[in-house]
């Protein structure tokens, strides 16, 4: 188990370590300098300036630094925030990000994961075509498109929910309502089907045969089976609220990290384009990381032990 | 990482409870109260004078502190932190006495403020030092050339109220650009005792303005508190103003909907669903867009040609039907409701519309210019990168030069805005639409791009009686010659039909029509709200 976890923590910083080299030098391609408004500067204080912020060094050198830098943990200094650290630029970010992202995905899940089962135990009925229809819609649009349709009709018009800002609890609600519903439209729709399957098997047939409670029959062995697959999602899911996160902060005014990152990416603030891409390579790949623990967690067949396999 | 996130949504559920009861505490107390709760479409980038260098930066450093001078109502100078400008005969050396002012941590403000703070700009690499080189400051240049140390820029503290400033020349625009946020005070023992930290907080920077900031929340928000201890205080009534960032438009309208905010700028989709509202304005701003044509080019070096082009297309059904945002058609370079001449009349109306001509016209210039040039049919391509609307505009340029001028085909060539500058840089296009906002609210931040190598033109023009003529303008101290020699700059800059212009940018505007004095500036700090009050509390 040791070796396992400080293997693929290995890996991981090897993946890391890539993806900083890679985009560090992609970055370099990018037109322009990081100095906003450089229509009105000369060439003398643009000059000037590269020299104060040591960009007319050779970019391997600028890497070398950078690389150094990193590991100690400094991710330097933004250059659209003049003085302000990266490292405290994204430590202010994330925790809206994270909250609304984490409140989309739980809600979301568990939303899912009733409407799946009420879908499947009730085959083919009215109540099964309702919340299919539910998950095909929220599979279909967009959710920047409920967040704007919920922003007007349950903020402007109805006024039950502030409408944007980020001022207390109340303002977290609409934005995680909004990424959550790719979440509960794909969760729903894989609890569905997998149930749908396992309902089918053999041993579903035995364990009623043995008079277990309907209550026992569903919960440990049917859900419990059917789970397994959503597991997988939730990696895929986690990436999709991230990025889904970029527009919903947008809409409804979030101070988090999406917005920041394809601002940074806009205006050429290279150092929080790198702690950014890094931050969200990082968070990547440890959701991919957790999601394999948790197949040994709830699928006993699934084991971690071996050094056979990875 | 999971349980980092986990950590991480823990610690923020707490600080969003704690925001939660500040707000509700907010709106207990502006009930009845001077409150203006405003948008910003960015957070602030600095807070450090010597740095700022953006319209949001410029706005908050305006209202909370003060320099010599500060622009008034009608944006003109207005003697500020000092009390007298004092002009010596040859106009070389300016003697202000400063008023009894303090810090917000009760220092005095001194003459050896502004010392420090302008020798800072250069120590810093700030983005603006030029504009020490505009204002004429002696050894300005030098210094920025590595020639002289910074010591020797012409300010000096003649004691603690006293502050001399001596020029290079006579500068006419000294006290315009003066109110300029690059030249604010800044207190040595202060600055230096916050280290790395000055500026980065509220409570890392003092104020010595009107306003003071009480509160800022990256990327989220920031407060105005009024300062009881401005000079000037009696005449400050709001006592609060709350800016919210906002960056999508429509979530602005409906911030303004729920009565959030109280003045917002409208996108063009929803001007007319709002155009009849009673809190609709539309307002003249003074940023404008305009064709450069690279004149190392064949066919664009040619006058005609330019000229031809100029008349070629429908410039007011261009803002009425494709930018519908309260943009003027621009036929001059110096924008509408913009300046005016000593005897209060506008730039625009003294000098009349330039190049303003019919397709006929334009097609008899044309084909003028293609005899000179020995070409039947010219082929060019228009840079442009998509801000705001501008992809829009270029295709509506293809398509009306194209039906009206049918010897000339367009291609358009869509780049993002980085690499838009440099390739007007390196003067690597046919014709580029671009933009220009002022720097100072004089005509001469516009006409002062177009001579021989300066670092606005990048289009190798060059016209030698031009640069003559801003010469002297700039050694001018009458302030009618001075004037009339700008508007004859302009004249000369048309009959080279040197650039094409496209649009005056205008502002469409939704603001509560109780809210009165609430001054937006053509040029620098966005607004002042100095004086600005609400009617009715």
């Amino acid at each position: 188990m040791k070796g396992y976890f400080a293997k693929r923590l290995g890996y991981m910083l090897i993946t890391l370590f890539v993806i900083v080299s890679i985009t560090f030098f992609l970055m370099q391609l990018l037109p322009g300098t990081p100095f906003t408004d450089p229509e009105k500067l000369s060439e003398q204080q643009l000059e000037l300036m590269n020299e104060k912020y040591g960009l007319n060094q050779p970019v391997a050198i600028q890497y070398v630094n950078y690389v150094r830098s990193l590991v100690t943990g400094d991710l330097g200094i933004s250059y659209q925030y003049e003085g302000r650290s990266v490292n405290e630029i994204l430590s202010e970010r994330i925790g809206p990000s994270a909250l609304i992202g984490f409140q989309a995905l739980v809600f979301g899940a568990l939303a899912g994961l009733a409407l799946g089962i009420i879908s499947a135990l009730h085959h083919n009925s009215f109540l099964d075509y309702g919340s299919v229809t539910i998950a095909v819609l929220g599979m279909s649009i967009p959710s920047f498109v409920f967040a704007a349709l919920m922003q007007y009709f349950i903020g402007v018009k109805l006024g039950w929910l502030p409408a944007a800002l980020w001022q207390g609890y109340e303002y977290t609600i609409m934005p995680s309502l909004a990424l959550s519903v790719t979440v509960i439209a794909t969760v729903a729709r894989f609890i569905r089907t997998e149930m749908l399957e396992v309902l089918g098997q053999d041993y579903i047939l035995t364990a009623r045969a043995k008079g277990i409670s309907e209550k026992a029959v569903v919960f440990r062995h049917i859900v419990r089976n059917a789970i397994i697959p959503v597991v997988t999602m939730l990696g895929p899911l986690a990436v999709a609220i991230m990025t889904g996160t970029l527009v919903i902060e947008k809409i409804f005014s979030v101070p988090g990290l999406g917005e920041q990152f394809t601002k940074s990416v806009l205006v050429n603030d290279y150092s929080v384009i790198m702690g950014v891409t890094l931050m969200y390579s990082a968070l990547f790949i440890g959701v991919v990381f957790i999601v394999d623990i948790l197949y040994g967690v709830i699928d006993p067949r699934i084991s971690i032990k071996g050094e056979h396999k990875l | 990482m999971a349980m980092v996130v986990l950590v991480l949504t823990g610690c923020n559920f707490d600080s969003a409870k704690e925001t939660d009861s500040n707000s509700n505490k907010n709106k207990e107390t502006s009930e009845g109260k001077q409150v203006l709760n405003m948008v910003e479409a960015s957070e602030i980038p600095t807070m450090d004078s010597a740095h700022a260098h953006d319209n949001v930066s410029f706005t908050v450093l305006s209202n909370v502190n003060e320099g010599l001078y500060r622009l008034g109502k009608e944006h003109k100078p207005e003697l500020a932190m000092a009390s007298d400008d004092q002009i010596s005969e040859d106009g070389l050396v300016h003697t202000f006495t400063l008023r009894d002012a303090n810090w917000s941590n009760g220092e005095p403000v001194t003459a050896a403020d502004f010392v420090y703070a302008w020798q800072r700009v250069f120590k810093e690499t700030g983005h603006y030092a030029s504009m020490f080189e505009t204002a004429s400051i002696l050894n300005a240049t030098e210094i920025l050339e590595g020639k002289k140390p910074v010591e020797e820029l012409g300010v000096k503290a003649l004691d603690e109220k006293t502050l001399e400033v001596t020029l290079a020349k006579p500068a006419p625009l000294l006290g315009q650009l003066l109110t300029f946020p690059t030249f604010l005070p800044q207190n040595q023992k202060f600055v230096e005792s916050q280290g790395k930290k000055y500026a980065l907080e509220a409570s890392n920077v003092i104020y010595n303005g009107p306003f003071m900031l009480s509160e800022w929340k990256h990327d989220t928000s920031w407060k105005y508190k009024k300062n009881p201890d401005y000079w000037d205080a009696d005449n400050v009534t709001l006592a609060e103003i709350n800016v919210f960032v906002v960056k999508e438009a429509a979530t602005q309208l409906n911030l303004y909907e729920t009565k959030e905010v109280d003045s917002i700028n409208l996108s063009s989709a929803s001007v007319d669903q709002y155009q009849d509202n009673k809190d609709f304005m539309s307002i003249a701003d003074s940023e404008i867009f305009f064709l450069r044509f690279n004149h190392n080019h064949k066919a664009l070096g040619n006058e005609n040609i330019r000229r031809a082009i100029d008349m070629s297309w429908d410039k007011k059904a261009h803002v009425e039907t494709i930018l519908n945002n309260g943009s003027l058609p621009l036929y001059g370079l110096v924008p509408k409701d913009f300046s005016s001449s000593p005897d209060g009349k506008g730039f625009r109306e003294l000098n009349g519309d330039f190049n303003h001509g019919t397709i006929k016209e334009a097609q008899k210039y044309l084909a003028k210019g293609l005899e000179e040039i020995g070409q039947d049919s010219v082929k060019v391509t228009l840079t442009v990168s998509a801000v705001e609307g501008n992809d829009k505009t270029a295709e509506y340029l293809k398509s009306q030069i194209e039906k009206n001028l049918p010897e000339l085909s367009v291609d358009i060539k869509l780049v993002p805005v980085e690499q838009r500058y440099e390739l007007e840089s390196a003067k690597e296009y046919d014709m580029v639409i671009s933009a220009w906002g002022p720097d100072y609210i004089d005509p001469m931040t516009y006409i002062g791009m177009w001579v021989t190598d300066g670092s606005a033109n990048r289009m190798d023009y060059s016209n030698t009686d031009y640069d003559a003529l801003v010469e002297k303008i700039n050694n001018e101290n009458d302030p009618a010659k001075r004037y009339q020699m700008m508007l004859d700059a302009e004249k000369m800059l048309f009959e080279d039909a040197a650039i094409a212009p496209l649009y005056q940018r205008g502002l469409a505007v939704l603001q509560r029509s109780n809210i009165k004095g609430l001054v937006r500036h053509p040029s620098g700090p966005d607004f002042s709200f100095k004086w600005t009050r609400i009617e009715g509390k």
